[in-house]
């Protein structure tokens, strides 16, 4: 059997891949999929901690996770159409219309 | 022997999935044109579906695959190509002095997040192995079933959310919302005469 503390390196490392994405990235789609990246480095912990305490509470999160990845995901990439649509671009620095 | 063999076995399955994990996780952040980004992120969610399979969560990889790969990641997709995005140049950083905070601060991360894992240790597996769907859904269906039924309502509003924001108002609508623009902007006699207008017409 693999070592609890694997998996749980591998979960750090994907998810501060995803972190440094959301930094370096200015494309709008990409910053979501790093943020699908983050959500998906977090399932995995939750199921080697289920795994390894034989409880199967950690995959019901683990389903709950998915299906808020899933609403996030599509209500997001309905906001980038329609920001896409008024400003004719995708990248993030140039939405600031906000900003003073 | 017999027990060594199959520790080195899925070991090895480990270190596949996990390096293949994270080559296409760089790919995703590194890569220029978002297409090459979502086939990366695929791909990590396809290995991540196996290392669930080696940690014996059958129902949970099986959702992986069906949901994320298939659902979501077909929607960054269809995204991708219906806004046919240009590659867009690399700016250079209006603040490049953080260049040289990252590398301190990168190796501050490594060495606390090493310092954590040393204190987990190896605890044992546990002998019952949960994953199955039986084990799956009788947790959903009766400790759960509150938190099950909220995402159910979560999920539902999204997709209304997505609809009323992703649609393409009709040319009636944005007729209306024009003339009510140039109906505020214009002075107040303008606008009376307009109504006349209409109202004997």
């Amino acid at each position: 059997m693999v070592p609890l503390s694997w998996y749980l390196a591998l979960s750090a490392v994907l998810f501060t891949i995803g972190v440094a994405g959301v930094l370096i990235q200015r494309n709008a789609i990409v910053l979501f999929m790093c943020i699908e990246l983050m959500l998906n480095s977090v399932n995995l912990t939750l199921v080697a901690f289920s795994r390894f305490l034989g409880d199967v509470t950690g995959q019901l999160f683990v389903f709950i996770v998915m299906v808020v990845a899933a609403a996030e995901a599509a209500v997001g990439l309905a906001i980038i159409i329609a920001l896409f649509r008024t400003r004719e671009t995708l990248n993030v620095d140039e939405a600031d219309l906000l900003k003073l | 022997m017999e027990q060594f063999a199959q520790i080195q076995v899925s070991h090895l399955f480990f270190l596949a999935f996990a390096s293949l994990a994270v080559v296409a996780a760089f790919n995703v952040i590194l890569q220029r044109n978002p297409i090459y980004s979502a086939i990366g992120l695929i791909v990590v969610m396809c290995c991540l579906a196996g290392l669930f399979l080696t940690l014996a969560a059958e129902f949970i990889a099986a959702i992986q695959i069906i949901v994320y790969a298939g659902a979501i990641m077909v929607l960054f997709v269809f995204v991708i190509m219906l806004l046919n995005v240009r590659e867009e140049d690399a700016k250079t950083d209006r603040q490049k002095y953080l260049k040289f905070l990252a590398v301190p601060l990168f190796l501050a991360l490594i060495a606390e997040v090493m310092a954590v894992l040393k204190t987990v240790g190896n605890p044992a597996a546990s002998e019952t192995v949960p994953g199955t769907v039986e084990s799956v859904a009788e947790g959903m269906f009766t400790n759960y079933v509150l938190p099950f039924e909220a995402t159910s309502v979560l999920i539902l509003m999204a997709i209304v959310g997505s609809m009323m924001l992703a649609r393409r108002e009709s040319k009636e609508e944005t007729n209306e919302i024009e003339a009510a623009l140039t109906a505020a902007n214009q002075p107040t006699e303008i606008v009376e005469e307009s109504s006349e207008e209409e109202v004997h017409a």
